[in-house]
């Protein structure tokens, strides 16, 4: 069964790729389509669906359960009445700021999609350097951050806007030594190159997580940096919201609302999705082949990569959403001092030990 | 906080935050800001506004202001009859009813001089120790909250739920309770409310333990509030601190013990104070650690009523609950310990009226809730949440 379901999907991706009708490549581009639209449904429904339900299930509750069964349509009622309400701007605010702000915000979180390879037939720009423009790009999120903080003109927002520029400005240097070790190990900032390079018969044994047994700790620094980068808890100082109200947001409503919510679902899939790529082998299969039993073979395809990514991409999540509901926050000193006197040195640190081990060991 | 004069450089500010971190800052001469944190804000627990002078994230001056909750508790005495007032009672402390309730009637049986029978002072010993669970349980969970971690509170108020469907029991209502009356109770206890609370503590134990595990075992909650609003013991005295928090500071010191009333001396139980292993004595952690142990007391001396219990023959609640309440004229302090610290009623009876001329409260948050402004000088904001928090206001309380 495996065999005949993992040939019929590789089959129906590579037959949906070549059908262009007039010399149009309409169906690239339903294939390019498919994770985009996900991402979008993710961010927007699932995200925050899974989000109340594993926090449900980890405090004794249900959850939403009203709107469809178990409550799955819960996030499309959220969104339709965030819709219906009423756009506030403050009058006092500084307007084009806090119009601008929250599309800074999601552009800058979304655009890093376009150099993630979702499959081998599927990466929407193939840049030479697509490791660097995802780090690089999520930089643009601090602006968007900064222009709503500053322009609600409101004390609260401000702090919360400082303390996100400076918890995110600092992170990026563990988390950019970070992921240049797995950049070290594949020798290419291509990040379709990166991926292609862990794939092999053995499954999960040729994941950069498993090559070396330094990669374990630029993995934990980046897993540990990219939470403070999405402002996710026990980093979540920006929008503590027992200290903050809401941190730089509080002024926003409606829509407005929505897309910095959005934005930060976006986000927490696009941090997930590149640990997944750098260190667990992105869209390859964890599978092994096992003699005569190729499972590695059956669950490689187009398709499958989706597959095994979006999967990936999913227990990061998963682990991002139980550090947040079980850990509370952290205070501004003690974040700085986590991540300039533990995380710097030791990304520092691993960052030697893989350009050695890259050197000595073949 | 300490200045130091660098050649060249501007002054150095040093602030000591606990004795491993150390703020160290340029003076850059910044503007201060007037932050206003609250009376809506998420972490003030209710309507308390603190005026906030910050230079950057260090709160330099801390003002609160109060009253927004003010409802004439004390002239609203002077104009109704003495067993009408224990229902204002319950709305001061709005989280422990049965505590306020048991502290009033303390003090005008002291006035009255009637005989209670013991099984009213058992059952009231049981309500009021149940709810005072139920109310440590909110601070903890509440505190949870200031410091991020949502679920510990979640979790205490699913305990806490077990404890209010008890209490609705047994009194019919949730909150506001008017169940111990002047001189008795309104009702007896249910019959099998025994075996029901005797259940309740055989489940809490393993889930007080889980609470513990989570919340006060956690590296980042220890790291927030150890070393944090320190208070010396001498000040906290000076201050009139009691309950929690003046315990918290080293003090042994609960009225349960010191200034006996009901049948607590019949009972043994013991008065935690931190030992200063796990905590910096007098820090927020302390405070947040007696709560935690004054939790399995409370379990200790329901098992212990449940224990020594008189039986139901014979047994009406209002037996001694006088007709009218007119005592002789004179004056009284009565005086019981609440979840959050000493609660005392100062009542002037003329001897001709049957409501007092004069019901002073003497009330533990706004006692406590005094020191805020030196325990807030040279803090961080986060650390301000969490010094408002491990005092444990009630707002309710503190205006009345």
């Amino acid at each position: 069964m495996p065999l005949l379901m993992g040939n019929s999907l590789n089959a129906w991706s590579d037959a949906l790729a070549g059908f262009s009708p007039a010399g149009l490549p309409v169906g690239l581009l339903i294939i390019a389509a498919i994770p985009l639209v996900f991402i979008a449904l993710y961010a927007l429904t699932y995200g925050v669906y899974g989000e109340r339900k594993i926090s449900a299930f980890m405090q004794d509750r249900l959850g939403p359960m009203e709107v469809g069964k178990w409550g799955i349509l819960q996030t499309l009622a959220d969104i339709l009445k965030l819709l219906q309400k009423e756009d506030i701007v403050p009058t006092s605010a500084d307007k084009f700021l806090f119009v601008i702000g929250p599309g800074v915000l999601f552009v800058g979180s979304f655009l890093a999609f376009a150099v993630l390879p979702f499959s081998p037939a599927f990466i929407g720009a193939n840049l030479n350097v697509g490791l660097f423009f995802a780090i690089g790009i999520v930089s643009l999120e601090v602006v968007g951050i900064l222009a709503a903080g500053w322009g609600s003109n409101n004390k609260w927002s401000l702090y919360g806007a400082v303390r996100s520029v400076a918890q995110i400005v600092s992170y990026e240097i563990p988390a950019a030594i970070a992921l240049l070790c797995g950049a070290m190990m594949a020798g290419t900032l291509d990040m379709q190159q990166i991926t292609i390079q862990q794939s092999g018969p053995l499954g999960f044994a040729h994941f950069f997580l498993f090559q070396s047994p330094i990669a374990w700790l630029p993995f934990l620094i980046y897993f540990i940096a990219s939470l403070a980068e999405v402002n996710r808890a026990p980093f979540d100082i920006p929008e503590a919201e027992s200290e903050l109200v809401a941190g730089y947001f509080t002024e926003y409503s409606g829509m407005k609302f929505a897309v910095i919510f959005l934005a930060e679902y976006g986000s927490m899939f696009m941090v997930s999705a590149i640990i997944s790529i750098v260190f667990l082998g992105g869209w390859n299969s964890p599978l092994p082949n096992i003699g005569p039993l190729a499972l590695n073979d059956m669950t490689t395809g187009p398709v499958w990569g989706a597959f095994w990514i979006i999967s990936k991409g999913f227990f990061f999540i998963f682990i991002q959403m139980w550090l947040r509901w079980t850990l509370p926050r952290l205070r501004v000193d003690q974040l700085m001092y986590l991540c300039w006197k533990v995380l710097t040195p030791f990304a520092f640190v691993s960052f030697v030990l893989t350009a050695i081990w890259e050197i000595y060991v073949p | 906080m300490q200045e130091l004069e660098m050649a060249g450089q501007g002054s150095l500010r040093l602030s000591r935050k606990s004795d491993d971190v150390v703020v160290l800052e340029k003076d850059l001469s910044t503007e201060q800001m007037v932050l206003s944190m609250g009376p809506q804000h998420p972490s003030t627990h209710g309507v308390l506004r603190l005026e906030c002078l910050t230079d950057g994230e260090i709160i330099t001056e801390a003002e609160p202001y109060l009253g927004y909750l003010h409802r004439c508790f004390e002239k609203h005495c002077e104009h109704v009859d003495y067993p009408a007032i224990v229902p204002y009672t319950d709305r001061m402390d709005y989280l422990a009813g049965i505590n306020s309730e048991m502290a009033y009637c303390v003090a005008v049986e002291k006035l009255l001089d009637v005989e209670i029978p013991r099984r009213v002072e058992f059952i009231r010993v049981i309500v009021s120790e149940l709810n005072r669970i139920a109310s440590h349980l909110v601070a903890i969970g509440t505190y949870a909250i200031d410091l991020g971690a949502f679920t510990p509170f979640l979790f205490c108020f699913r305990d806490r739920e077990h404890i209010l469907n008890m209490l609705e029991w047994a009194t019919g209502a949730r909150m506001l309770y008017n169940y111990i009356w002047v001189g008795g109770l309104a009702y007896d206890v249910p019959a099998g409310f025994n075996e029901r609370v005797l259940e309740f503590v055989n489940y809490f134990r393993p889930k007080a333990l889980e609470l513990q595990q989570l919340l006060t075992e956690n590296e980042i909650f220890v790291k927030r509030t150890k070393g944090v609003g320190i208070m010396p013991a001498d000040v906290a005295i000076n201050y009139g601190w009691s309950g929690p928090m003046l315990r918290g500071s080293g003090v042994q010191w609960d009225l349960r013990r010191n200034d006996p009333y009901s049948i607590y001396p019949e009972l043994d139980f013991a008065v935690p104070v931190p030992d200063g292993k796990l905590s910096v004595v007098g820090d927020c952690l302390s405070r947040h650690l007696v709560r935690a142990l004054e939790i399995e007391e409370s379990l200790k001396i329901i098992e212990q009523c449940i224990d020594k219990m008189p039986g139901t023959e014979g047994f009406n609640p209002r037996a001694a609950v006088p007709k009218r309440v007119r005592p002789k004229a004179g004056e009284v302090y009565g005086r019981a310990e609440n979840p959050r610290g000493e609660l005392g009623f100062y009542i002037q009876s003329d001897g001709k009226s049957t409501s007092p001329l004069r019901c002073k409260a003497r009330s533990s948050c706004f006692v406590n809730l005094s020191a805020m402004k030196d325990l807030s000088r040279g803090q961080l904001i986060p650390d301000l949440v969490a010094i408002i928090g491990s005092l444990d206001i009630v707002l309710g309380e503190v205006d009345r």
